[in-house]
């Protein structure tokens, strides 16, 4: 390739790289392979598994633990969080977006500052504020109030992608469909969306992570057991100073990271350009 | 009747200009208004009342008082000083550091091994919080379960320990640097990469080492990137709290691991061992709220955001 420069580093040099790249990044992997040792490992002393196989520490997924939620209340719970933050994230960053990038309204220059102040806007520090929000709403302890906070702390980042995204779109089509009596929304709907489809896959699976995942909102704004989401029942698993499972908490984190590693292995190359575009930095 | 149909016409061709951005933006206005605006005031005027579980339904309006008492209290400079001391570190050693180094030797590389490389350290970043550092806790863990103890400090003869308690600092660095080096990474990759191939040809011709490419050539030209991702990571991390509340709850002790950020959180939203304090809490946050909106603009003015504000052209149809 023409624009392919490695060709002139030496030998020497690539492997000097490489053996600086396995030592660094070998932490990483070295977590990953633990996980999956010791949740099907009676006993892991370092890496190495002690005492055969076993399953016993997958049965949360058919026995419910003893004073926990069931599993699959939880994963349910996750599961709503992270599809109704994908789908209100993707319509809502798409609708605004869509409007920033083609409609010409007074205070469009404004919303737009301040979509990319909110963006770079530390959003964690307002979480003692809203919590007195939720109480007023009535929707704190609920799901749709912990939605409702991840979608919006989600929101700026969204809109300033999809806005992206629709200024690369070429306008001669919807042009088109404008003067063919199509009305804006219908543009938008029929015309636009479809030509952004790789936009919103980013973003979608780039959502549906960050939902999945998520700890700090729904360990802030959630008391009860039945409203919890994996990662807060993977916690109260860990916090737990009586007895602390290693195999135990090894399997549930495995079982919630099901879905991040599927989406790892197949859509790298669209997680890596949503970052570029625009991260938010958790640390 | 004529004049009624020339005062409506422009009225309704005005309501079918403004109903589209309307109904486009309505969804992201309401929710901003909610949970952004509404926050950041409440923020600041819940930081001047002495707001707390005892007093929640008779509290006062107290001014600047909280602010007097932060000034006073003789944890605030250990607070300080934990920081300073976490955000400058790891902004040094992973969010700015490392990432100009992997950002460099990844570019150095073959384009697929060097997308391999940087699709791994962004692994950390799309694991869920808890599951991460919940792998870091069982690397440091006590022997015989701990990684390093069983595989480096054992074979070696060493004495084995819990390196969250015995080393609650480094690890706090590790599990958020492994994080945080990923976004710098990122941005200097693309920044290294669109460098006009010319310069690197030129370099090449005058006989450059790979050394001298990256001194004079590769990093003269990031210095703009550079200095985004250390204004824009050291606010990420002066913010940041989640991990270590995972990882060591602010401890050992009450301080040793306590950043500004986790502080609030304690104070106002998960103080199990007393008296929850909204009004000093929210002083606290109130305090970085400021901080982030001053930072937030000079990011828009600093780095141009602006230019990349075009008129859409669809209006001159």
């Amino acid at each position: 390739m023409e624009s392919d420069v490695s060709q002139y580093t030496s030998k020497a040099e690539k492997t000097v790289i490489y053996i600086f790249l396995f030592i660094v990044t070998l932490p990483i992997l070295v977590g990953y392979v633990w996980l999956a040792i010791s949740s099907f490992a009676p006993i892991t002393y370092g890496l190495i598994p002690h005492g055969g196989l076993t399953l016993k520490y997958w049965n949360f997924l058919t026995h419910t633990l003893p004073q926990r939620p069931s599993i699959w209340t939880v994963t349910l719970n996750t599961l709503i969080l992270a599809v109704g933050l994908t789908v209100l994230d993707v319509l809502i960053s798409s609708m605004a977006g869509y409007a920033l990038s083609r409609i010409k309204f007074p205070g469009r220059k404004g919303f737009l500052s301040l979509t990319l102040i909110l963006h770079a806007f530390p959003s964690v520090t307002l979480l003692i504020a809203i919590f007195f929000v939720l109480r007023l709403l009535h929707l704190y302890d609920t799901l749709l109030g912990v939605l409702l906070v991840m979608v919006s702390l989600q929101l700026p980042l969204g809109t300033w992608l999809m806005k992206g995204f629709f200024d690369n779109v070429s306008w001669d089509m919807e042009r088109s469909a404008l003067i063919d009596g199509c009305t804006r929304l219908c543009a938008w709907w029929k015309i636009v969306l479809p030509n952004i489809r790789p936009g919103i896959a980013a973003l979608s699976i780039f959502a549906f992570i960050t939902g999945w995942g998520e700890f700090l909102i729904p360990y802030t704004f959630t008391t009860t057991d039945a409203h919890a989401t994996i990662a807060v029942f993977l916690q109260s698993l860990i916090g737990d100073s009586t007895f602390v499972s290693y195999g135990q908490v090894a399997a549930v984190g495995l079982f919630q990271m099901i879905p991040v590693i599927i989406f790892f292995l197949f859509t790298q190359e669209y997680l890596l350009s949503i970052f570029s575009g625009g991260t938010k930095g958790t640390a | 009747m004529e004049a009624a149909e020339n005062y409506s016409a422009p009225l309704r061709s005005k309501i079918k200009n403004f109903l589209p951005p309307i109904v486009f933006m309505s969804p992201l206005t309401v929710l901003v208004f909610l949970f952004f605006f509404i926050p950041v005031l409440l923020t600041i005027f819940i930081s001047m009342t002495d707001m707390s579980t005892a007093s929640l339904t008779h509290w006062h309006f107290i001014g600047l008082k909280n602010y007097a008492k932060l000034v006073k209290f003789r944890w605030t400079k250990i607070l300080l000083k934990n920081t300073v001391f976490y955000v400058a570190t790891t902004l040094a050693l992973f969010n700015v550091g490392m990432a100009l180094v992997l950002g460099i030797v990844t570019t150095l590389l073959p384009r697929k091994q060097g997308m391999a490389a940087r699709a791994l350290w962004l692994l950390p970043r799309i694991t869920p919080s808890v599951v991460y550092v919940m792998m870091w806790k069982w690397i440091a863990a006590d022997a015989p379960y701990g990684i390093i103890n069983e595989h480096i400090f054992g074979p070696l003869g060493l004495p084995t320990k819990n390196w969250v308690m015995a080393a609650p600092w480094v690890l706090v660095i590790l599990v958020n640097g492994y994080i945080g080096a990923s976004f710098g990474m990122i941005i200097f990759t693309s920044a290294i990469e669109s460098i006009p191939r010319e310069f690197i040809y030129a370099s090449l011709v005058d006989g450059a080492t790979t050394w001298q490419r990256v001194k004079y050539v590769i990093l003269p030209m990031i210095r703009w990137p550079l200095l985004f991702v250390t204004t824009y990571q050291t606010l990420s991390l002066l913010t940041s709290f989640e991990q270590i509340l995972l990882l060591t709850d602010g401890g050992p002790g009450r301080y040793g691991t306590e950043v500004w950020a986790l502080n609030a959180y304690h104070r106002a939203l998960a103080n199990y061992w007393g008296n929850i304090q909204f009004g000093y809490g929210a002083m606290l946050a109130a305090v970085l709220v400021v901080i982030g909106i001053i930072m937030s603009y000079v990011y828009l003015r600093v780095f141009k955001f602006n230019e990349l504000v075009v008129e859409p052209r669809i209006e001159t149809l």
